[in-house]
């Protein structure tokens, strides 16, 4: 990419931070419970530990994909230029995920409303594939970022610039790597996150499986972070937060194996923050667009609002993000038992219905 | 079909069945919290058993909500791309502050309250239901105050640098008054939808309890009676008498009342928004009437039609049944005032006269507005004439079932166990459910041929880089999907209706790592 003078304003600076911050949330947290999803039809051999599983994250899940909404939100508000341009060039993509999402949001809530076992296993295969999908196609995005989305402005419209790579330019080997990791990191992350969550049998396979996946995830995460350094590098931060990201996931591996798992969930919580910064690094100031074809460009800069709009948003952020991050740390020490079968009601027998 | 069409199709689907399960959220959310509150307050277990009875209902609509909402969200980047670019520094904000104050809140506790009833002290559980709820409402503030945005579009400038709207006056977006009285206009439907939807299952429950289809007032009288006697006692564990007659009977009541409520409500705040309406918007009021000539102003009022059997094309209508000077009152305030007729608005706007000739945006914008080319500036009559009546229409037909429900449960009786009070019932509801989603199209398709009112050509808003191909496959796959849940979410709304009140124990709070947990998915 061109390096252009781009000279962001503070407000500007803030705000891609912020949107940075709330992706972070995202993935961190919601990564471990796409994780846990994928794992239902995998760890849970019978109905009452795929219960366990589900339980895990019952309480928490539908609040940690609220950081995808907010980031969705801000990136709106704070840069409409980069929402609209990113939005209706990912299209298809993004189809995908909402599908996804609406999928396995719907699982969790609408697995256990009806006895017949065929019911069940239909909404759990969904929301292992939705959790899939979506951990998948935002591997692959993400990697697009990385490496550039080429756009160009629209005819006659200064300050349009709509994506032009199309469809399949999306699915390179570079991006495919992306996705594939994604996934894998997070079913790491899930297992850890499961290990530290439950006892008895589950643990132990959720702890078994980690060590597994785990050796994928440092494998596949070193050789995605080793390409993306080499060939669409930051310079110094780069190798260091690459090395941090590396660090992370090898003592996550090694702290499962010593049963600690409360340090293994650090480990890959770590891991994710430090890529995450890495690629946010990699995206600034050009917002993950290839401006090389485009007679203006579209950056920090040309897709902001305006500094009125950031500043109340910055009010706004100011309250109200510790009260959120308050609330939902309050939620996490609520439920933060570990459960296990014993823990898991019978299903009530129905009741006759009337009419 | 050309991307236009498709998108605004697809716009269309998705949010009217968005719109299917928010306002039940809004209104039932609040309708549990106060079930919980009344037996927190008074131990009578009957409040209990409507909580859980209620809140599954609650939270299988919910889910329907939350996933389809998202939708909504990713739709104006996706489809009207250059919409989102163009308003994003004024229409981004409540959008952004929507997922910040009001989806944590509501997922967070919700997620509390659904799996907390054995970890958290009673009274912090009940704050939990109360605060989900109000994340729910707050939704609805930020959802409209941008829409309101888009009928009446004050507190924002153009900027030819930019080429977009930008904002000038946030005091100004959140007092637009299209806002102040579409937002208890909004929230009132949520309560006659909900509230509809509670008489309406305590309603039918009722009459399956009225003894072996006989109506026998006796009977139930001595059940009622019975009942406020244990109920006064404070009821004993050990004997444990069924409560399902008392229980419904309050429901049924509470809910016909907070109806009747709304439906005044309605009546009240919707009037006003009529009035905003003509000033900001003349050409939807005229739309809404099908009122081709201007009148009154003139010594006469212009009269409100109820309804019309005829072309609406402005052609003497085969029947129309009228009531004189009441559309003089509605849009105006006065017997007599002047409503100015679509001939008249669409030769004024085709010359060039702005929708709001006060409003800045309207201003700034008219050269490059001019420049779009519009030519019709009425939307589709037939629709807007037909979804407005409709709108009224089906509100205040479940308001009149809501009177007949009362009727039948005065003095302790209870209504018949007959075929058609089934029907009833289950007509009740979905008479506001479609009153929503027509003052929707109402006020949507009411706006046309305008996104932004007066400003941006829907046409215009559109996404640059997107092909009809694509838009076809996500029409479609959203289709398939929407269709699907629903057979599935009506499937388990009837099935859990059907179950009725469940039992309830006395919850215990977890102690011992090995406890079973009281609830769990």
């Amino acid at each position: 990419m061109i390096a252009m003078n781009v000279e962001p304003t503070t407000l500007q600076l803030l705000w891609f931070c912020l949107i940075a911050l709330l992706w972070i949330g995202f993935l961190v947290l919601e990564g471990f419970d796409y994780g846990v999803a994928m794992l239902i039809p995998v760890l849970g051999r019978n109905d009452k530990e795929r219960r366990v599983l589900i339980n895990t994250i019952g309480p928490v899940w539908d609040g940690n994909e609220v950081w995808l909404l907010t980031a969705g939100g801000a990136t709106f508000a704070a840069f409409p230029g980069w929402y609209a341009t990113l939005f209706s060039g990912l299209y298809l993509p993004l189809f995908l995920i909402l599908i996804a999402l609406i999928v396995r949001g719907l699982a969790f809530e609408y697995r256990a409303k009806r006895p017949e076992q065929a019911w069940k296993d239909r909404w759990d295969w969904g929301a292992a594939i939705g959790s899939f999908v979506v951990s998948l196609v935002l591997g692959i995005g993400f990697s697009n970022f990385v490496k550039g989305m080429p756009v160009q402005v629209a005819d006659g419209r200064q300050g349009v610039h709509v994506f032009t790579g199309g469809f399949w330019s999306l699915f390179s080997p570079f991006a495919l790597l992306g996705g594939v990791v994604l996934v894998v990191l997070f079913l790491f992350h899930g297992a850890i996150f499961l290990a530290l969550k439950t006892r008895g049998d589950i643990h132990e396979r959720a702890k078994a499986f980690a060590l597994k996946v785990g050796l994928g995830a440092i494998g596949g995460g070193g050789v995605w972070l080793l390409w993306s350094n080499l060939a669409y590098g930051t310079g110094l931060p780069g190798w260091i937060l690459m090395l941090v990201a590396a660090a992370g996931l090898v003592f996550a591996w090694l702290m499962v194996k010593r049963e600690a798992d409360g340090w293994a969930f650090i480990g890959t919580a770590v891991s994710i923050v430090v890529i995450a910064i890495g690629i946010f690094l990699r995206m600034f100031p050009d917002l993950g667009f290839d401006n090389s074809a485009a007679e203006t460009p579209l950056n920090i800069v040309t897709a902001s609002a305006t500094p009125l709009t950031l500043t109340i948003m910055t009010w706004a952020a100011g309250v109200f993000v510790p009260i959120v991050l308050g609330y939902q740390a309050w939620s996490y020490w609520v439920f933060r038992r570990r459960l296990s079968v014993a823990n898991i009601p019978d299903e009530a027998k129905e009741a006759e219905p009337v009419g | 079909m050309d991307q236009v069409t498709l998108a605004r199709w697809q716009f269309g689907i998705t949010t009217v069945y968005h719109w299917f399960f928010v306002p039940i959220t809004l209104a039932l959310g609040f309708i549990v919290a106060i079930f919980q509150t009344l037996w927190y307050r008074t131990r009578d277990d009957k409040y209990l058993r409507l909580t859980k009875f209620y809140g599954k209902l609650f939270l299988i609509n919910f889910a329907m909500g939350v996933v389809t909402g998202i939708v909504q969200e990713f739709q104006f980047g996706m489809n009207w791309s250059e919409y989102s670019r163009f308003v994003g520094d004024i229409f981004g904000a409540p959008l952004a502050f929507e997922a910040l104050l009001a989806f944590f809140l509501e997922s967070t506790f919700l997620g509390l309250w659904i799996f907390g009833w054995d970890r958290l002290p009673q009274r912090l559980h009940l704050m939990c239901i109360w605060l989900a709820a109000i994340g729910t409402n707050l939704s609805a503030i930020f959802i409209l105050a941008a829409n309101s945005f888009m009928q009446n579009p004050q507190g924002a400038i153009y900027n030819p640098v930019t080429d977009r709207a930008e904002m000038a006056d946030f005091g100004a977006v959140l007092t637009n008054p299209v806002l102040l009285w579409s937002l208890p206009h909004t929230l009132l439907a949520s309560w006659l939808t909900a509230a509809a939807l509670v008489a309406a299952v305590s309603g039918w429950h009722l009459a399956k309890l009225n003894r072996a289809g006989v109506p026998d007032v006796a009977e139930a009288k001595a059940a009622a009676a019975a009942e406020a006697v244990e109920a006064s006692t404070a009821a004993q564990p050990a004997k444990k008498t069924d409560n399902s007659v008392a229980a419904h009977r309050f429901a049924a009541t509470f809910a016909a009342i907070a109806m009747m409520v709304s439906g005044v409500g309605l009546l009240i705040t919707g009037d006003e928004a009529g009035k905003i309406m003509t000033q900001v918007q003349p050409m939807k009021m005229a739309a809404a009437e099908a009122l081709w000539e201007t009148a009154g102003g003139d010594g006469s009022g212009a009269p409100f039609s109820i309804f019309t059997i005829g072309t609406l094309d402005g052609s003497r209508p085969i029947l129309q049944i009228e009531i004189p000077n009441l559309l003089s009152f509605l849009a105006t305030g006065t017997w007599d005032g002047k409503v100015q007729g679509i001939n008249e608005l669409q030769e004024a706007y085709s010359q060039g006269q702005l929708v709001d000739p006060s409003n800045k945006l309207q201003q700034a914008y008219a050269e490059h507005m001019r420049a779009w080319g519009v030519e019709t500036h009425t939307p589709i009559i037939p629709v807007t004439y037909w979804s407005f009546r409709l709108m009224i229409g089906l509100g205040m037909a479940a308001i009149g079932v809501a009177l007949l429900l009362l009727w039948f449960l005065r003095k302790g009786g209870l209504p018949p166990n007959t075929k058609w009070w089934t029907w009833l019932m289950v007509l009740m509801p979905l008479g506001p459910l479609f009153a929503n989603s027509f003052g929707w199209i109402f006020t949507e398709m009411g706006r046309q041929p305008w996104l932004v009112t007066g400003v941006l050509p829907t046409m215009a808003g559109v996404s640059p880089g997107v092909t009809v191909l694509e838009l076809w496959i996500t029409l479609i796959g959203y289709t398939l999907v929407y269709g699907a849940l629903a057979v599935v979410e009506v499937g388990l709304m009837l099935k859990y209706i059907r179950l009725g009140l469940p039992q309830v124990e006395p919850v215990t709070q977890i102690t011992d790592e090995n406890d079973v947990l009281s609830f769990a998915y």
